[in-house]
């Protein structure tokens, strides 16, 4: 093929091949989606309960309803915070799974800082300190294993995961014993007071969290794409000893990876306590970081697919509530949906892998 | 390495072939990889396939393996019409392949390798395992440790058990794809034996290569594939009748249709316009590269390299080239030594800062660290500048800049690709290591250390890559070139330092007496340094 005969071709098809590609994704990012809905309807049907009313309920409650909507979308800020933190270390190659841990001790250090601090200071200053005091607490938490692979190789998702467990159970020492609130029964944090809280918007129940939230995914999908910053981190991504020719400082580079992926998790743990909670119980572990992961992998790592897909696991969650009570079936059913939508990812993939290799042929 | 070793009595091309591909035609989009490509392959015969890179060599093997459909054109074995599905229909058709990457496990043990293939209802049968690959061993004449770890094995033992594997169910037809390019001189020479023998068994051996010399030296038959066609073939009787050196004058007319630059040596030697001039710009004095214990001697390594010079390292592979070269670019730590760029001492400093300084690394692991496959094009021929300007403003990365920069380097290297945005790893390997020289290149270096630069390429690419290395040095960068080569040693360099056991065992003046002298120095003969 000669250098006109590429070009002049290049110069034909862009727009079509691009429009091309885009669809073929979505197409890609949605059958599984539809695929782990229509295996879903049959296992309700096993046990008996009405697909059609199951998923009707679940959109009419996390989608149509005002109130549902709100819940929702305020669900949706710390999923998009950690969707970020994930995208941060999965595309630099990094498995940090451990933002469940790094998530509750923030939120736990947010929860016991937010009430005292309101008594000294302003609480336009007390909200993005306390943030960042968790993204500090969250990335702290990830010292350990990031170092761990940075300088000596130990595999980050035994340690990550390993410091998810510790990080838990120090969350609810934390609960029980220092920052227990002595005025309640059972044990948790001191509360902060409605009005102390993230602002509302617009008189409803959302409040700024879920625009911090779109603001960082946003932002880390601009930083992972356009600046030299995220292209390095890629790099390591996908080829670490090519890092290492054009002389990258790996270990730097991978410290970085942990403190800013797991600062994202703490982010999202103030967010959920500033913004909805304001306190933390003991027991409590919401454990949104393993369900972003499907999301994070069937988004492909995009930060903007990110955002869709979290909204929609939020319409999931928040109306498989309310289905889940009314088809009598534990809540976790929704789980059910997404370990299948997972199982189907991979299907797609692999299908998908195949076609491309038969058309390389 | 002459024709001799064939045995010239020897029966060849008497019986009806085997496989017979006929008018095979296979399209990738802007591409035809294979136009009406026909190939007889006999029993008992090594039918030799020469091509460059990109010729469709590994089209119609990969259509003859099963890897892939053909367009147009039918496959005939033993003389009926045959639909080659799937690798799994290649094997129960009775052709094995040998691919040029490996395939096996590297920390499973030999035995163990060869059990894989078995269906994974069957009970693991050590013993007939192990029957099974003594018979074939001896088929070939080889001995395998077959209870090592395939890791521990040689790249030419390791081999061997790719083609073990590959006659494991008594196929008849072997194909053996760029079979020599990861060996050793003395793995060649094994390689050769053991193809003789599957011959003289009777297997019709399908040798796919690049190097002419190859060709001419294990083929019984030769087909040349040019952009896809056949252009030619020398039968038997055709090159029983030649001299040596006849029949590559003829293959290398098929090759390049008398376009082909066969003196290339003399003429790239005669290309250069300048004499090194007496500025020393590299000055390496007893380095010593860390990681490796049996690295380097306690003296460790010392050399100087002038301006527009280029001093050749010669050695055989494996002899502290890379440890060298890697500490040279501060990729890898030193235990002892300097190095002076350009007056200034260097070692302390990092890969960037020595990049900055004007010094540039070619690797010869391409794909492993030089290049990032799934990255486009563009942004692999910056992936040593990223964040510096205009690439980047602020740390935020230009587009049009970068594109605008690639297709300047694109064009300059004739870098085959249909755009910047490309991902590398769709390029082929020729147009790779365009593109890494086009990087190293660029941007006015003041000292390059090319490791292997032509590995692995074909003909053009390979004189391609002399000549930059040579108009880069004639333009006064100071050159090392490290390579295994010793031809392209002896063709490029002014001086030669000769490896062993990782020291400088000696530093010779590339004059007439040269190729004898390194020759000894390589091989441990000579005088020590």
């Amino acid at each position: 093929m000669t250098q006109a005969a590429m070009s002049q071709e290049e110069r034909h098809h862009p727009v079509a091949s691009a429009w091309r590609r885009w669809a073929v994704a979505v197409a890609a990012a949605l059958l599984p989606i539809v695929l782990a809905l229509g295996v879903g309807a049959l296992i309700l049907l096993a046990l008996g309960a009405d697909p059609g009313a199951f998923y009707y309920h679940i959109v009419k409650r996390g989608l149509l309803s005002w109130i549902g909507l709100q819940d929702t979308i305020t669900r949706c800020a710390p999923l998009l915070l950690l969707g970020a933190s994930l995208i941060v270390a999965f595309r630099a190659g990094l498995w940090n799974l451990g933002i469940d841990g790094q998530f509750l001790l923030a939120a736990v250090i947010s929860a016991a800082l937010a009430p005292v601090l309101v008594t000294v200071l302003p609480v336009w200053l007390v909200l993005p300190l306390v943030m960042v005091v968790a993204m500090a607490v969250g990335a702290l938490w990830s010292l350990l294993p990031a170092l761990l692979k940075a300088y000596h190789g130990v595999n980050e998702i035994v340690t990550t995961l390993m410091m998810s467990f510790l990080g838990i159970s120090a969350a609810n020492v934390l609960i029980k014993l220092p920052f227990d609130d002595p005025t309640t029964t059972v044990p948790q944090t001191a509360t902060l007071a409605t009005d102390d809280r993230l602002p509302r918007l617009f008189g409803s129940t959302i409040n700024v969290g879920v625009a911090v939230g779109l603001a960082v995914i946003l932002f880390i999908h601009w930083l992972m794409t356009r600046t030299a910053f995220g292209l390095r981190l890629r790099l390591v991504g996908a080829n670490p000893r090519a890092a290492v020719h054009v002389g990258l400082p790996l270990g730097a580079l991978m410290v970085a990876v942990f403190a800013l992926s797991a600062g994202l998790a703490g982010l999202a743990g103030a967010v959920e306590i500033l913004g909805v909670w304001g306190n933390v119980r003991a027991d409590w572990n919401p454990a949104y970081g393993l369900m972003i992961i499907p999301l994070v992998f069937l988004a492909r790592f995009n930060g903007i697919a990110v955002i869709g897909f979290v909204f929609f696991f939020a319409v999931l969650s928040i109306g498989g509530e309310t289905a889940s009570r009314k088809a009598g079936l534990p809540n976790y059913f929704i789980l059910v949906l997404v370990a299948l939508m997972l199982i189907f990812l991979a299907l797609t993939e692999w299908l998908g892998q195949r076609r491309q290799m038969a058309a390389r042929d | 390495m002459t024709m001799a070793s064939r045995p010239p009595e020897h029966a060849t091309g008497a019986a009806e072939p085997i496989v017979v591909l006929r008018d095979i035609t296979k399209r990738f989009p802007g591409v035809v990889a294979n136009d009406r490509v026909s190939l007889d392959i006999h029993p008992a015969e090594v039918h030799a396939l020469l091509g460059e890179n990109g010729a469709g060599k590994s089209t119609l093997i990969s259509i003859l393996s099963g890897m892939q459909r053909p367009d147009a054109g039918t496959v005939e074995i033993r003389g009926r019409t045959m639909r080659i599905a799937s690798p799994r229909t290649a094997l129960d058709l009775g052709i094995g392949t040998v691919y040029q990457h490996p395939t096996l496990v590297p920390t499973l043990s030999v035995l163990e390798n060869l059990m894989l293939g078995a269906s994974w209802r069957a009970p693991m049968n050590r013993a007939a395992t192990r029957a099974r690959l003594d018979e074939i061993a001896a088929l070939l004449g080889i001995a395998l440790p077959e209870d090592a770890p395939l890791g521990s094995l040689s790249l030419g033992q390791q081999q061997l058990v790719e083609i073990v594997k590959a006659l494991w169910r008594g196929e008849k037809v072997l194909i053996l794809d760029e079979a020599t390019s990861m060996l050793t001189p003395q793995g060649v020479e094994d390689l050769g034996r053991v193809i003789e023998r599957l011959r003289d068994a009777g297997i019709a051996v399908l040798f796919i290569t690049h190097k002419l010399h190859e060709a001419v030296r294990f083929g019984d038959r030769v087909s040349v594939l040019r952009q896809g066609r056949k252009v030619g073939s020398l039968s038997p009787e055709a090159l029983g009748r030649l001299a040596p050196q006849e029949a590559i004058d003829h293959i290398v007319d098929l090759m390049f249709g008398g376009t082909a630059d066969r003196t290339g040596a003399e003429r790239s030697r005669a290309h250069r316009a300048r004499a090194p001039g007496e500025r020393m710009v590299i000055e390496v004095d007893g380095l010593r590269p860390a990681g490796d214990p049996d690295a380097a001697g306690e003296a460790g390594v010392s050399f100087a390299v002038h301006e527009g010079e280029i001093f050749g390292i010669a050695g055989v592979d494996g002899n502290g080239q890379k440890q060298l070269a890697e500490a040279l670019a501060g990729q890898r730590g030193t235990e002892a030594g300097r190095i002076v760029l350009d007056g200034a001492a260097i070692e302390g400093l990092s890969v960037r800062q020595r990049q900055h300084a004007g010094l540039r690394y070619v690797t010869d692991d391409r794909l492993g660290e030089g290049t990032v496959s799934a990255f486009p094009v563009g942004l692999n021929l910056l992936l040593k500048r990223i964040g510096d300007a205009p690439f980047w403003r602020h740390g935020i990365i230009r587009n049009a800049e970068v594109e605008r920069h690639a297709r300047a380097l694109i064009a300059e290297h004739d870098v085959r690709v249909p755009g910047p945005g490309t991902p590398l790893g769709h390029l082929s390997g020729g147009n790779v290591q365009k593109a890494l020289l086009a990087r190293e290149l660029d941007d006015q270096p003041m000292a390059v250390i090319y490791n292997k630069p032509t590995y692995g390429l074909d003909l053009n690419n390979i004189h391609r890559a002399r000549r930059a290395i040579c108009e880069r040095a004639d333009e006064g960068v100071a050159t090392i070139l490290i390579s295994t080569d010793l031809d392209e040693i002896l063709e490029l360099a002014d001086r030669i330092g000769v490896m062993l056991d990782g020291r400088m065992v000696g530093i010779v003046a590339n004059d007439g007496d040269a190729a004898r002298r390194v020759g000894e120095l390589m091989i441990g003969v000579g005088a020590r340094a």
